[in-house]
């Protein structure tokens, strides 16, 4: 599984992998979430409102800061 | 020990060293500077905080968690009629947009996948100038006048950048890429009279608690000034039902967040500060530990108050250091503001959109810099053109801008930017002086 957070210089895309990290941590997937600062990279999502969640090269949240429990959530539905 | 690393560390020590040893301390201009600055922040404190910057705060939180980007991004994408796109960008950065960290996304994804070139600039453009804070802030501080000439100035040569710029690239278009746009999920929110009675009530209630005091002793504007709390607290009555109704939050907890409000409005009538700030206490203690869409609005109006606040004390600050309150001087003598953009001639206008363009103004910012050059003699007409290229515009932000849509359009663009905010002030002044 890859996991990607789209996002550049701002809190809420701090916020949001931060709890990416913990939700990845707390399901013991043990995998590196990657955070995607380059807005041509971020476009090329589809991706206009950061910050977004990228499961497997697939956009399944964007313009929001999830609660770690809304991460597991995303990341159970995509496994 | 990595000295690829270390030596910037070693720079900033040796800067702030220099800085310290040749501290003009004693210096009366100094000194007198730096109590300025105090002054300010003070100012700022006592007139603009309570009354005007939270409930500010609040409004823009609920503009991000209750409007429906989704429906608004619609009108820029790829299949929208031209005509509409650019309406729809030049007024958009109102709801979409409060910082140059949202602006910029937004920017390149109409550009890349949505409507094109001239739309994605007149977003660029116009979002900084339009949105919610910078208009309320600018009309508080800079007068009604500067910020109305502000938002639709913005509104209508963000329109005329846009179209210039699609004509002289016309030949470009068409390398668009072909993605889906994805979308903020929202949920099915309230039919829009709900939203549009809820966002009148906190509009009213920040119009009315700030309703200053007019010249005369009669007419409509002083009968307004005189019952202006009643006004606030009906407004605020409203808002409370609304939250009741429609949010679902309790009705035993909006009485007894009331209850405060009432007592200090009764005990203390003579400081009407007090019933304000108790109620505006009461309402985040009722959001913040109620459930589902009234913990999101304060989530997010508290996101903007953290994020925007630290910026503006130190703007303040150094507004106030550099450029003093109005009628006083700070470090920059008055003389030499006078002589760059006081009065009202093109090279002053020029200057000021010029300076504004490549200077890096944080978020709000500019309008209590701007004070301080006002407050030196700055005239109002280069005043107006700063406010136009300023906010927009950065050095900085020119570069990611380069980065998406390329070198030359970024200086035809720039360049645009310059000239039209020159020429908008230049008959701002001529007008209004």
């Amino acid at each position: 599984m890859d996991i990607k957070i789209l996002g550049a210089n701002c809190t809420k895309c701090e916020q949001l992998k931060a709890n990416t990290i913990k939700a990845v941590q707390e399901l013991g997937l043990g995998i590196e979430v990657e955070k995607v600062v380059d807005l041509d990279k971020i476009v090329s999502y589809g991706v206009m409102t950061i910050p977004a969640l990228v499961i497997d090269e697939k956009v399944v949240s964007v313009g929001k800061v999830l609660t770690v429990e809304k991460v597991k959530e995303f990341i159970g539905k995509e496994r | 020990m990595d000295w690829k690393q270390e030596w910037k560390k070693l720079l900033l020590i040796a800067a702030v060293f220099l800085v310290a040893y040749f501290l003009p301390v004693g210096s009366a201009r100094f000194q007198n500077a730096v109590l300025e600055s105090f002054h300010l922040v003070r100012w700022y404190a006592r007139e603009h905080v309570l009354l005007c910057l939270i409930p500010a705060f609040f409004i823009a939180g609920a503009i991000a968690v209750f409007i429906n980007q989704a429906a608004v991004m619609k009108y820029l994408g790829g299949q929208a009629k031209k005509v509409v796109a650019y309406g729809v960008a030049s007024v958009s950065g109102s709801v979409l947009a409060v910082c140059s960290c949202t602006v910029l996304p937004l920017f390149s994804g109409i550009y890349r996948m949505g409507a094109g070139l001239g739309p994605a600039v007149a977003f660029l453009y116009a979002g900084p100038a339009v949105n919610i804070l910078a208009i309320i802030l600018t009309a508080r501080i800079l007068g009604l006048e500067l910020g109305i000439a502000r938002a639709i100035g913005a509104v209508v040569f963000s329109i005329v950048i846009g179209v210039m710029m699609q004509l002289i690239f016309r030949k470009e278009e068409g390398e668009r890429q072909k993605i889906q746009m994805a979308m903020p999920d929202t949920d099915e929110g309230r039919p829009l009279w709900q939203n549009g009675l809820y966002f009148a009530s906190l509009a009213g209630i920040l119009i009315f608690a700030n309703w200053g005091k007019p010249m005369h002793d009669h007419g409509l504007w002083n009968a307004i000034y005189q019952s202006k709390w009643l006004i606030t607290a009906v407004f605020a009555v409203g808002l409370g039902a609304m939250l009741v109704s429609w949010f679902k939050l309790r009705w035993w907890k909006i009485l007894i967040a009331a209850i405060p409000v009432i007592l200090f409005a009764i005990l203390l009538p003579e400081q009407p500060v007090f019933a304000f700030s108790a109620g505006v206490l009461a309402l985040s203690l009722v959001l913040v530990f109620g459930k589902g869409e009234g913990a999101e609005w304060f989530n997010s109006s508290w996101d903007f108050a953290r994020q925007i606040l630290p910026l503006l004390l130190f703007g303040v600050m150094v507004a106030g250091l550099l450029l003093g309150r109005v009628g006083q001087e700070g470090l920059i003598p008055s003389s030499w503001i006078d002589r760059a953009v006081g009065g009202n001639s093109l090279l002053s206008n020029f200057f000021a959109s010029f300076a504004g363009a490549f200077m890096y103004f944080a978020t709000l910012t500019e309008v209590p810099i701007l004070q301080g050059l006002i407050g030196n003699g700055m005239g109002k007409g280069p005043a107006l053109a700063l406010l136009l290229a300023g906010p927009a515009l950065s050095l900085p932000n020119m570069l990611v801008i380069r980065s998406v849509m390329g070198t030359k359009k970024t200086v035809v663009f720039v360049g645009l930017v310059i000239v039209m905010a020159t020429i908008s002030g230049y008959l701002f002044g001529l007008f209004f002086s």
